[in-house]
């Protein structure tokens, strides 16, 4: 029963290409660890057979690419086996960037959500703002991220809120874009419709537009959210790798530890995953109470 | 209808709609005048680009006429759409698809500020006149073609406007639901007294429906004949399309349009 549950879902084709990454992942490590491996081998006049070559390269301290088992490994150690509140845990560092995270996604959403009913209900915030809007994400965000954080340390103001403030900096764009399109998004004869019963413009907002856009607003949720992860792991980087899963990365390359890089990342992605997953859930549910179809 | 004092509802005078496109002006409506009274149940009629649709989405201030003047209940489109003087249906039913259909029956009560239990009495009164009991926790997407526009007549019926506007509302329906909501709108007319303006591309669905059938032609778009029905307005059962009575206004009808197109076909 549950075999067969799982193989009719999306589980099967899903495990295939985790295999498959993983079984490249173990061909990668053992092509771009080789060099240090022959490179060792030599200094100590062996000759390294395929064998001896493949267990070198999936167990270097600090490899090029680490296989797979040491960053699982490494993920274990520093999830499990310490405390969540030590410096050395990585679920440490993960809730300071989660942290960031949803403060940012949330200051994106409410400005993103706030430009675009401006932009809607005005020709002149329609005309002035949309440009300086896109023209926003063109800067790179890296080039910027650290003018943020200097500026607001020099108003006092460190700690979480200047990573949010990056995070809402990425975040704001998708759900403005996707909410401008959203609130525009009822038919001519809707909005005849409304206006034939005399109705005000906030109730044309609340009873139809606001409606009309959600479906837009989910799908913009899922980019911001994503979005605002980056900007808070970007953010940790200048701040002088203090916490968080950027500073993990970043003193990672410092040491060379190649293998607390890619389990950072591994947390990140994780992060990543669950919290589209969450919208998407959020958007079902409220899709359900809305009466869609399903 | 009893003919009493009958007042006008809606008097045009002159009244012309030109629409600036991209192609030149589009004449949608070149000096209509035109009366409907009280307790009418007015057609019109007439191929497309005739400015039947334009005539009464002015009548409704959803178009601004370019010249001429038109009172509704005696005020000008805008006043009569602020006092809620009309209810429009739409060629689609336009549902709100998040919405029940009680909730859409009340939307319009909800917005002109009706008592919680006032909308609840209205709604539930205009449900059974549409004949739509049963179904009021059911989103449009649940409901046929045909129950979606009855429902969308009915939200039309909730406020107390006395004038119905009508756009095609049948058009997009086959033939057999067609005929019963015709019987359906009829005995509605009959029951409510209210002043029916109704736009349609069908001959018969005019000539079953109307006291008087307002026929138009296009470029420009005009009245080209108006044509008051010798049918009993209350005594009109399906089979009457084939009375005599009928099918002569039917070719009445037919040859306004006709003479009204011209050498265009």
């Amino acid at each position: 029963m549950i075999l067969q549950r799982l193989l009719s879902g999306n589980t099967l084709p899903v495990l295939t290409v985790v295999g498959f990454i993983i079984a490249l992942w173990y061909l990668m490590a053992v092509v771009l660890n080789a060099p240090w491996a022959y490179d060792q081998a030599g200094r100590q006049g062996v000759t390294l057979g395929f064998d001896d070559l493949v267990a070198a390269t999936w167990s270097q301290d600090r490899p090029r690419l680490p296989a797979p088992h040491q960053v699982t490994a490494e993920f274990w150690k520093t999830t499990v086996e310490v405390a969540p509140t030590s410096r050395r845990s990585l679920v440490h560092h993960a809730w300071i960037t989660l942290s960031a995270t949803l403060l940012g996604f949330a200051m994106g959403t409410a400005l993103g959500i706030l430009l675009a009913v401006a932009i809607v209900h005005n020709r002149a915030m329609d005309a002035s703002v949309m440009p300086w809007v896109i023209a926003s994400q063109t800067i790179p965000i890296l080039a910027i991220a650290p003018m943020i954080i200097v500026v607001l340390a020099s108003l006092g103001l460190t700690g979480l809120l200047p990573k949010a403030v990056i995070s809402m900096y990425l975040s704001f764009f998708p759900v403005a874009v996707g909410m401008v399109k959203g609130l525009r998004s009822p038919d001519r004869m809707l909005l005849d419709q409304m206006h034939t019963w005399n109705a005000s413009r906030t109730q044309t907002f609340a009873r139809l537009r606001w409606p009309a856009a959600l479906p837009f607003l989910f799908a913009s949720l899922k980019v911001a959210v994503a979005a605002s992860l980056v900007g808070a792991i970007i953010g940790e980087l200048p701040t002088g790798a203090v916490a968080g899963l950027g500073a993990r990365m970043l003193s990672g390359s410092y040491y060379g530890q190649t293998v607390q890089i890619w389990s950072a990342l591994v947390m990140a992605s994780i992060l990543a995953a669950s919290l589209v997953a969450l919208v998407g859930l959020a958007e079902r549910v409220t899709g359900r109470l809305m009466g869609a179809r399903p | 209808m009893t003919a009493g004092a009958r007042a006008p509802v809606i008097e045009a005078r002159g009244l012309s709609l030109t629409f600036e496109t991209n192609d030149g002006p589009v004449h949608a409506l070149s000096d209509v005048d035109l009366v409907v009274e009280k307790g009418d149940f007015v057609s019109f009629i007439g191929p497309s680009g005739c400015g039947k649709t334009t005539f009464l989405r002015v009548a409704a201030d959803l178009e601004q006429p370019t010249s001429g003047s038109i009172r509704v209940n005696g005020m000008s489109p805008a006043e009569a759409r602020q006092k809620r003087a009309y209810g429009y249906v739409f060629q689609a039913a336009g549902l709100f698809p998040w919405r029940t259909i009680e909730a859409n029956i009340r939307l319009p009560l909800e917005i002109m500020g009706y008592s919680r239990a006032e909308q609840r009495e209205r709604v539930r009164r205009v449900m059974a006149l549409v004949e739509l009991e049963g179904f009021e926790g059911k989103h449009p997407w649940q409901l046929s073609g045909g129950m979606q526009q009855r429902a969308s007549i009915a939200r039309a019926l909730a406020f107390d406007a006395d004038i119905l506007l009508m756009d095609e509302p049948f058009g997009a329906l086959d033939e057999i639901v067609r005929d019963k909501l015709n019987e359906q709108l009829l005995a509605l007319w009959r029951r409510t007294e209210k002043t029916i303006g109704f736009v349609t591309h069908s001959i018969p669905e005019a000539v079953f429906l109307s006291t008087r059938i307002v026929v138009m032609s296009p470029r420009p778009g005009r009245v080209t004949d108006v044509i008051e029905s010798t049918l009993s307005p209350d005594d009109r059962p399906l089979h009457i399309r084939e009375s005599r009575d009928f099918l002569e206004i039917a070719a009445r009808v037919r040859d306004g349009l006709r003479a009204g197109l011209g050498d265009e076909i």
